[in-house]
């Protein structure tokens, strides 16, 4: 009678489409939220989708409809203690109440958030949208002393141990075929008639006639032979090229005054901000290695826990950290492998005499070993003679170095996005 | 009794659904019903939701809304606000029904008797459907739909098509032949007769605006009184044809919207009827298959416990309640319109005089037949029901005090209770009756809409304004729409607003 089909294989996302369309079109309601999400949400679960409000009226199909007034009549169902002619108090703010549509269809009216779930991946690329890290690609051109081997078809050289044995043959049994066809045409040839010559009566038969055939078999089976089974231009080989790789390894150094000026509130605002470097990183590298630096008069190679957690008092000698950074580079990080990104968090404090020599540090090492090298300072007050220095070092590098305050952790993200903005070419 | 039963597990298989089908359709003969062949496409709980978020067409064009549709279903789905329906079933030849893969046997067969040979056999035999939309040719039009909406994006870029879409999808509504008989949809037709259509059209709209003066002004002046010469109910017709500024793609897309929307004009307006004889349908076929000893108890509780949850209406006053359940009320009648020709009563017989004692496959298929949910209740609605379903009328009238009620279901109350309930269903009444009533030709081009209240009943101003800014995007000159109340305009709205006091024309 009917026709089944079973169409559980075909594609799912039919409405793939469709959803693309409507995060397309509510593209600033998104962006904004996600940038509230960042703002509100915990760090250990950035990396994770989010829930989108948006306000209903925002996306709202208009249709005409009745507005309120006039007189309605209602059919309702149910009844239980109502006779004709009763008079009921009108319930008030709802008033006459729609015509007995009866569906489903009016879920979700009068709620005032349409809401709607995005994926971690739709999630970061809102949050990454528009941004890029400076100076990738000049290192990937720049940075290509380490190569990758990869499969180039195949070449009629080699060495023995790159033999493509299936190409070869093939080679071979082409070169076979196309030597030999027209002797072995003749071969058939010859064989048809010597068989029916020697049918023809034994006193008839012309045995000279047979023998040159015979003889004539002998020498066409001997060429074919000659034909050697695999010649030296039938070998082929796997060609592998050598290709230059950009590199895909990346390192953060996060480095951070822990000194009695900053509190626990200013480092959450920092992680925020090395969190999202991080993340950025990760994105656009295979490896991404990190490193912690904290400082008060002196610095310390930490891990993650103690670098956000612990507490230290005493004063402050940023240059302490940028020496350790340096040193940490010379020994493990070889600048012509790895990307390396510096990011600095402080409240701006430093001893006064020591901010020239951050500058020179700066200058003079750092900076020119990094694709980049962000400071943020964290703090409503006044600038210190720190960011003096640090502009100083804006101004020799425009490109490799950016600088920007934050106040409240409701700065970070427009701030990372200052700082990470695509330059226009 | 003899005959053991089909299956005794609630696991399905493809032999099984088969065999359900087979069983199902001979009983269905017997009873006469005529269908369209289906196709039953087996899918999983996401391709559900796709097809749902498409209002089940199986391909349609993009658009942004249907995204908002998909991820709000979505998002119920996985809070489990909501079930997923059981079916979906496409008005075509062959009817294609979906069944979820999740369901079990019972439910299998349920939706197979529901959608194969109940809502089946309703758009084959319905009036509405028969006059309105063209079984055969749908999937085809809605192909083509797709691939000129694609063709479009790809030349006028997404942006563009969708701001028309939007537009034709403010007014889709309006964009149906309440009484006009249609020409059904073809789409080879459609295709070969499209750019041809498009030049000519064109060509036709310049003509109207010809801004060379006619030879014999008198004449001209005459003949340019009024235009439309009557109002007219189809406004995106109106607009594919007359519309100054549009593009040809752009009346074609209107074109497309209106055509779709005339589509599914017809089961806007048989709502209670169609779900009321599948119902009807699916309980009769599967009571047999029972009958006949081919179904196991368990599998008829199964089948019950769902049957009743989908028929049941909650009382006014209950939180889950969400006006009439089209189900239940359609259900109802249609049970109760075998009961009167089977067991009439006195009051029936009072009632339905030419049915009672009839036969009952005969007064149903006639019922299924030649209406509407309007005339059906008008017609078919009997005490018996209002009784059992507890209706009752409420009048709210912004001049009285208090809500009254009007009428109950007592002898007094029946016939008001029928009409008024007739009258929730009519479209007319539910939806705003706006017209085009005329263009200023030979002046600003401006486009005047008439709004005729129902007792009294204003539009809803914020909707209106934004409808009206996209069919000023379509029209492209201003446009006015006035509402009245017994030839009195009691509210006006234009678009673009005006900048000070509204000058009345």
């Amino acid at each position: 009678m009917s026709y089944i089909v079973d169409r559980r294989l075909n594609a799912k996302n039919k409405s793939a489409v469709n959803r693309q369309r409507f995060l397309r079109r509510y593209r600033q309601h998104i962006k904004k939220a996600v940038g509230e999400a960042l703002t509100h949400r915990s760090i250990t679960d950035i990396n994770k989708g989010e829930k989108i409000g948006i306000p209903t009226k925002d996306i709202s199909e208009p249709t005409f409809h009745q507005g309120q007034g006039g007189s309605t009549d209602n059919i309702l169902p149910g009844n239980k203690e109502f006779i004709t002619g009763d008079s009921i108090p009108r319930p008030q703010g709802g008033g006459g109440g729609g015509a007995g549509e009866g569906n489903a269809s009016d879920q979700g009216e009068g709620m005032d958030e349409f809401v709607f779930q995005i994926t971690q991946e739709e999630f970061l690329e809102f949050m990454f949208e528009d941004l890029e890290l400076p100076n990738l690609v000049k290192r990937q051109l720049k940075g290509s002393e380490s190569f990758k081997t990869v499969r180039a078809g195949i070449t009629n050289e080699g060495s023995p141990g790159r033999i493509n044995i299936v190409r070869s043959l093939r080679a071979a049994n082409a070169r076979r075929i196309a030597l030999t066809t027209g002797k072995r045409r003749k071969l058939k040839e010859l064989e048809n008639q010597k068989a029916l010559l020697s049918e023809i009566d034994d006193t008839l038969k012309d045995k000279r006639k047979i023998e040159q055939i015979e003889a004539d078999i002998l020498q066409l089976r001997k060429a074919i032979k000659r034909v050697p089974w695999l010649d030296d231009f039938d070998l082929k080989y796997n060609l592998h090229v050598k290709v230059p790789t950009p590199s895909s390894k990346a390192v953060m150094f996060c480095v951070m005054d822990v000194s009695g000026s900053m509190n626990q509130a200013t480092k959450d605002i920092a992680k925020r901000f090395f969190i999202l470097l991080y993340l950025f990183l990760q994105r656009n590298y295979e490896r991404t290695e990190v490193v912690f630096i904290r400082h008060h008069t002196s610095a310390k190679e930490v891990d993650e826990e103690e670098f956000f957690y612990s507490r230290e008092t005493g004063g402050t000698i940023v240059s302490s950290a940028l020496k350790l950074m340096n040193e940490i580079i010379d020994e493990r990080f070889s600048p012509s492998e790895w990307n390396i990104y510096g990011a600095q968090a402080s409240d701006g404090d430093n001893w006064n005499d020591d901010s020239s020599t951050c500058f020179e540090m700066l200058t003079q090492e750092l900076v020119p070993k990094c694709q980049y090298f962000s400071y943020i300072e964290i703090t409503p007050r006044n600038h210190q003679a720190l960011w003096e220095e640090y502009e100083g070092v804006k101004a020799a590098f425009p490109d490799e170095f950016a600088m920007e305050q934050i106040v409240s952790s409701a700065d970070i993200y427009p701030v990372f996005r200052e700082l990470f903005q695509k330059k226009s070419a | 009794m003899k005959k053991s039963p089909i299956s005794t597990t609630s696991e399905w298989t493809f032999e099984l659904i088969e065999t359900y089908d087979r069983e199902i359709g001979k009983i269905a003969e017997e009873y006469g019903l005529d269908t369209y062949r289906s196709q039953i496409e087996i899918i999983s709980s996401e391709q559900m939701m796709d097809a749902y978020a498409s209002v089940g067409m199986p391909l349609g064009y993009h658009h942004w809304s249907y995204g908002k549709q998909f991820l709000n279903i979505e998002r119920s789905y996985s809070r489990g606000q909501m079930g997923l329906a059981y079916e979906i079933v496409i008005n075509s030849n062959p009817s294609i029904a979906y069944l979820m893969e999740e369901n079990t046997m019972a439910m299998q067969a349920l939706v197979i008797a529901h959608a194969c040979y109940g809502h089946n056999s309703f758009f084959k035999g319905n009036y509405l459907f028969t006059t309105w939309t063209d079984a055969d040719s749908i999937i085809d039009y809605l192909l083509f739909a797709k691939n000129y909406l694609e063709g479009c994006e790809q030349r006028h870029g997404i942006d563009e098509v969708e701001a028309i879409l939007d537009s034709c999808h403010a007014l889709m509504n309006y964009g149906v032949d309440r009484y006009k008989r249609p020409h059904p949809i073809s789409a080879a037709e459609e295709r070969m007769r499209q750019a041809e259509r498009s030049e000519y059209l064109q060509k036709q709209v310049n003509d109207l605006w010809r801004t060379i003066p006619k030879l014999n002004p008198a004449e001209a002046t005459e003949e340019s009184l009024r235009f439309p010469e009557e109002p007219q109910e189809n406004l995106l017709y109106f607009i594919e044809k007359n519309a100054p500024l549009l593009e040809p793609w752009q009346r074609e897309i209107v074109r497309i919207v209106r055509k779709i929307a005339q589509y599914f004009y017809p089961q806007r307006q048989t709502q209670v009827m169609n779900e009321g004889w599948a119902c009807f349908w699916h309980y009769t076929l599967l009571n047999d298959l029972y009958d006949r000893g081919l179904v196991t108890e368990g599998f008829m509780l199964e089948f019950l416990e769902a049957h009743s949850s989908v028929i049941y209406q909650p009382p006014y006053d209950s939180p889950h309640y969400s006006g009439i359940n089209p189900y239940t009320l359609g259900f109802k009648m249609m049970i109760d319109i075998r009961r009167i020709c089977e067991k009439p009563t006195a009051e029936d017989r009072d009632w339905f005089p030419e049915i009672a004692g009839s036969n009952w496959l005969d007064t149903l298929k006639f019922a299924m037949g030649n209406f509407k949910d309007e005339s059906f209740i008008l017609q078919y609605l009997s005490p018996t029901v209002m009784r059992d379903m507890k209706l009752f009328c409420v009048r709210d009238d912004d001049r009285e005090p208090n809500i009254n009620v009007s009428a109950i279901h007592d002898d007094s109350g029946y016939q008001a209770l029928r009409e008024k309930l007739a009258g929730l269903y009519n479209l007319g009444n539910r939806e705003p009756n706006i017209q085009v009533y005329s263009v200023d030709v030979r002046g600003d081009r401006s486009l005047t809409l008439q709004h005729l209240q129902h007792q009294r009943r204003p539009l809803a101003a914020n909707a209106c304004e934004e409808v009206l800014t996209h069919l000023h995007r379509l029209w492209g000159f201003d446009v006015h729409l006035n509402s009245l109340d017994d030839a009195k305009v009691t509210q006006h709205f234009q678009c673009p607003p005006a900048p000070e006091n509204i000058p009345e024309d």
